[in-house]
């Protein structure tokens, strides 16, 4: 229905309608293509740069965002789609090979966009090349009959109609309209910002797609855990864990290096929300390239430390008790601070200690020795349970216990720092033959049976800090996309094209009649109010004239002629 | 658990505030269910006059005149003079031209008494939710936004404020006012049952001022969007009045009485459509600045997390109205649903995302 309209509406202004936009117009989908191949092709190219069509692929690309979003996603939570697999026996299989698992990444989630993407190409550069030529071009004369148009307003005057014309050129041109006097009416045209707004929107979404395709490719993203003092450098070995796009290549790893000197972390220490952290933060000396200068730096939460391209970001944090453990000869064997993974918003934590080599037994044989460590920061005997009550060092114990034998590192075998494999291990036994177990405090040792050493939890408790170093090409780009969409947006919607025209002729009886006419894309009432403030100015520079009788205004009822749209 | 999931989280929690803030909630809720009543009085006043149920005969030319900005020169000096031009407004090509209805009140005395009297106490509800909000803010010491709770009074404030703005520029939206105070009703009472959550309870919120954007304009743009889908519902019944009409059927009495005093279906949309439209590309910005504040927390600007995705999908949604509406063939009604879909989606990002899904957003739990 509404293309007939169109249609109507668009014949009876004529030129003066036309290209008040850029949008392409709407073909009949149903349209038989020309035969040939050639045919085919332009056919299907019209179909995908059409308005329809984009519409279409729009309102799919949203449907189909839908399912990642409740069904788990690989990118998002690995453990979290081991357990769909392990509960959906039937059905993890078909979301596999529909990639419902990965479904940003998935064939038919990248078909989508690309085919709007290029449907939005397609649009782009014949609307830009359009718009330079209407910006080349003058506005459209005026069409024959004024009184048509959506707003409307005329006078007699004693003006000349020269004069007036040459006011109204004047006066539009001062008022930044593009306007020209053609025939017996000045045309004029304003508000073409809009259709640049417009372009660059659609622009910039494609930079921020290609921004963020290419962010995606080139990405890298590792972590790292290091106790205060620790160091690191840039380099794939250097992480626990790493991930990367399909693009990267380990030499584009920006190189620098940073020392963790302190982590401070504070925290509530009273009312309702006591041990909830306040602040936390890491005290880092970094250097950039291979030789830089040191220079000091603190992250933060929220403020992660951006060297080049990459970024490094303080993710998590825990207690790091050095550790003693001596031989029965009282021969340090072993001396470090074990970083323990907190269980617990308190921290309460646990870890082991493995002692590789150095030791040996009482009895002159080389062993290992493997301790299951037990950490609270803050120990309160009145609380009843073992569990730390607070997140800082305030009251801190560590519980052990000892194991000797064969760790089993050596067996090739990938293993957790953080987990003691017993099954070729033999735990200690206190007098009564149950496990060797002991709370202590700063300072405290444990003595293993029969002279076999000892492990002392020094006074000394160092902190952890997890940090995250993300390497994203791009985003820059994308951030730049984002901002000039924005503001092409706002230009897009808020701004109005219009045309204003101005017709001036000497009637019958030698008066001059003014008529001015307004037309805008949408029916918006800043379209008469400027044109009434336009009409007002002129008015005062060719006043009215007494009408020949004294009959009613001259302007038509629009009840007496009903406009266009009411008649059928 | 990360660092980011557990940041800085405001101090004790002021228990006097807390209460007060919860009487102010029971007695805004209170006067906004006294606004209620005022509204169903003005309608029915409004239905009971002859002009309400003759509206578009009687009115027609009244509007007409009225759309008309009659004279909008305005002189300096003061020289009298007797024939000012006049713009004359007509409908496009095309659209039907029929008049706005009267308003609730029907044209009737009475009920545009009880209609001021509703708006009054819309305005004192609001001053009292208001306070509410700002004395739970003042409790917990940090935005009003950390719970659905929260979330959920600070979001109804929002919407009666963008109403009163709206009618203190002298838009013509009073009719909103019954659909509104009804919504206002019904997500209060949920969020004192359902979803209350005392105030020492905090999950934390996370301190980047990047986030406060970030959630203050997404409550906005909530608001906003609200209104326009209101406008977009009734659009839709009176639009199919208005093509009943026009086929020379007759519509129910009730739904005569008052679609009639209704805007025009003309007039609807094209409300719906400057409202959603306007606030577009703030929601554009709302979503970037979350992808910002994700980048400073999390280490990448976009995980696809279901809140994130859910805002895309709600922004794609929207974009699909607008373009829409610029399209031929989708104007009107199918545009109209559009909306209400794109609408639909961004209630079930503020709702449905934190009560079945899981994500990183989650501390935003119930
Ligand atoms: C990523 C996909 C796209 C998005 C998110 C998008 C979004 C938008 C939005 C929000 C508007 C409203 C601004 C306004 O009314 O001026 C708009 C307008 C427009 N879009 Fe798109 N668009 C997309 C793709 C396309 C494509 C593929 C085409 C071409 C077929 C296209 C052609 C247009 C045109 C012609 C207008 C202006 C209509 C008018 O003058 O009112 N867009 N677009």
């Amino acid at each position: 229905m509404s293309k007939t309209e169109t249609d109507k509406g668009q014949e009876e202004l004529g030129a003066a309608g036309s290209q008040l936009s850029t949008a392409p117009r709407e073909e009949q989908l149903s349209g038989v293509p020309a035969m040939g191949v050639i045919g085919w092709i332009r056919w299907f190219w019209r179909q995908l740069t059409s308005m329809r069509v984009a519409l279409l692929l729009l309102l799919l690309l949203s449907l189909a965002a839908i399912p990642g979003s409740l069904i788990p996603q690989t990118g998002a939570d690995l453990n979290k789609v081991d357990d769909f697999r392990a509960a959906h026996k039937t059905l993890a299989p078909v979301y596999d090979k529909l990639g419902l698992f990965h479904v940003y990444s998935s064939v038919w989630f990248s078909a989508i966009y690309i085919l709007l993407f290029i449907s939005l190409i397609g649009c782009i550069v014949p609307r830009a090349w359009q718009f330079t030529g209407q910006l080349r071009g003058r506005p459209p004369g005026a069409p024959k009959r004024l009184d048509r148009l959506p707003a409307y307003t005329t006078w007699r005057t004693t003006a000349e109609p020269e004069e007036v014309r040459e006011a109204a050129l004047k006066l539009l041109k001062r008022r930044r309209f593009r306007a020209h006097a053609e025939g017996d009416a000045v045309a004029a045209e304003k508000g073409y910002l809009r259709e640049v707004g417009n372009l660059i929107f659609h622009i910039a979404l494609i930079v921020l797609l290609v921004a963020f395709a290419w962010g995606q490719m080139y990405k890298s993203d590792g972590t790292k855990l290091m106790v205060e003092g620790d160091g690191f450098s840039n380099a794939l070995p250097m992480y626990d864990d790493f991930k990367s796009g399909s693009m990267f290549q380990p030499d584009e790893l920006v190189p620098f290096s940073f020392d963790l000197k302190k982590f401070t972390g504070t925290y509530e220490t009273s009312g309702p929300n006591k041990g909830t952290p306040r602040t936390y933060q890491a005290k880092i000396e970094y250097s950039t390239g291979t030789d830089g200068t040191r220079k000091a730096k603190t992250i933060k939460v929220n403020q992660p430390l951006h060297i080049g391209a990459s970024k490094v970001y303080l993710v998590s944090h825990g207690y790091a008790p050095v550790i003693t453990v001596r031989d029965g000869k009282g021969k340090v064997v072993y001396r470090d601070a074990v970083p323990l993974l907190p269980l617990d918003g308190n921290v309460t934590s646990n870890g082991v200690v493995k002692v590789m080599d150095g030791y040996t037994s009482p009895k002159g044989l080389k062993e290992q020795l493997g301790f299951q460590a037990f950490f609270v920061p803050t120990f309160d005997p009145k609380a009843g349970t073992m569990m730390s009550q607070f997140p800082a060092l305030v009251n801190p114990l560590l519980a052990v216990n000892a194991y000797h034998g064969d760790l089993g590192v050596d067996a090739g075998i990938p293993q957790s720092v953080y987990q003691l494999d017993t099954t070729h291990m033999k735990a200690f036994k206190d007098d009564k033959g149950q496990l060797l177990k002991k709370l202590l405090r700063p300072g405290d040792s444990m003595q293993l049976p029969n002279g076999a050493g000892s492990i002392t939890f020094d006074k000394e408790i160092k902190q952890w800090a997890g940090f995250e170093i993300v390497q994203e090409p791009g985003s820059g780009w994308a951030l730049g996309g984002a901002i000039a969409a924005i503001f092409g947006l706002a230009g897009s919607l808020f701004i109005q094209r219009r045309r204003v025209w101005v017709r001036t002729v000497r009637g019958a009886d030698g008066v001059t009649v003014v008529e001015m006419a307004g037309l805008g894309r949408s029916e918006s009432a800043k379209l008469p109010e400027e044109l009434g403030d336009l009409a007002g100015i002129l008015y005062d520079q060719a006043p009215g004239a007494p009408d020949p009788d004294d009959d009613s205004s001259p302007i038509p009822d629009p009840h007496v002629v009903p406009a266009e749209g009411a008649e059928k | 658990m990360t660092l980011a999931a557990v940041t800085e989280l405001a101090a004790g929690t002021n228990e006097h505030l807390a209460s007060m803030s919860n009487t102010l909630i029971y007695s805004a809720m209170t006067v906004y269910t006294l606004a209620f009543l005022a509204y169903i009085a003005e309608w029915i006043f409004g239905s009971r006059s002859k002009v309400g149920r003759t509206a578009n005969a009687l009115t027609a030319d009244d509007a007409r005149t009225a759309s008309r900005p009659a004279v909008t020169v305005k002189k300096a000096g003061g020289t009298a003079v007797l024939e000012r031009p006049q713009v004359v407004v007509r409908a496009a090509a095309g659209s039907r031209d029929v008049p706005d209805g009267p308003g609730a009140h029907g044209g009737t005395v009475q009920g545009d008494l009880y209609g001021r009297i509703a708006v009054s106490l819309t305005v004192l509800a609001f001053v009292v939710h208001l306070a509410g909000v700002v004395a739970r803010a003042a409790s917990v010491r940090r935005a009003p936004w950390g719970n659905m709770y929260e979330f959920s009074i600070t979001f109804t404030a929002v919407a009666v404020g963008v109403y009163l703005v709206l009618l203190a520029l002298r838009k013509n939206v009073r009719w909103l006012g019954l659909f509104l105070t009804t919504t206002v009703l019904l997500l209060l009472g949920l969020a004192v049952t359902v979803l209350y959550t005392a105030s020492d309870q905090l999950v934390p919120a996370l301190h980047s001022y990047w986030l406060y954007i970030h959630v203050s304009t997404a409550i906005f743009c909530g608001a906003v969007f609200y209104v326009g889908a209101v406008a977009t519902i009734l659009y839709l019944f009176k639009d199919s009045y208005e093509n009943k009409l026009e086929a020379g059927l007759k519509p129910g009495s009730f739904a005569t009485s008052v679609l009639e005093r209704l805007p025009a279906s003309a007039t609807l949309d094209k409300f719906a459509y400057r409202v959603n439209a306007a606030v577009f590309p703030l929601w554009t910005f709302t979503i970037i600045a979350g992808a910002i504040w994700a980048g400073d927390a999390w280490g990448r600007y976009w995980n696809w997390d279901p809140k994130e995705t859910w805002s895309f999908i709600t922004w794609v949604a929207y974009a699909c109205y607008l373009h829409a509406r610029a399209t031929a063939g989708w104007k009107g009604r199918k545009a109209a649903y559009l909306a209400m879909i794109a609408f639909a989606c961004w209630l079930f990002n503020f709702y449905g995302v934190n009560i079945f899904v899981t994500g990183k957003h989650s501390y935003a739990g119930v």
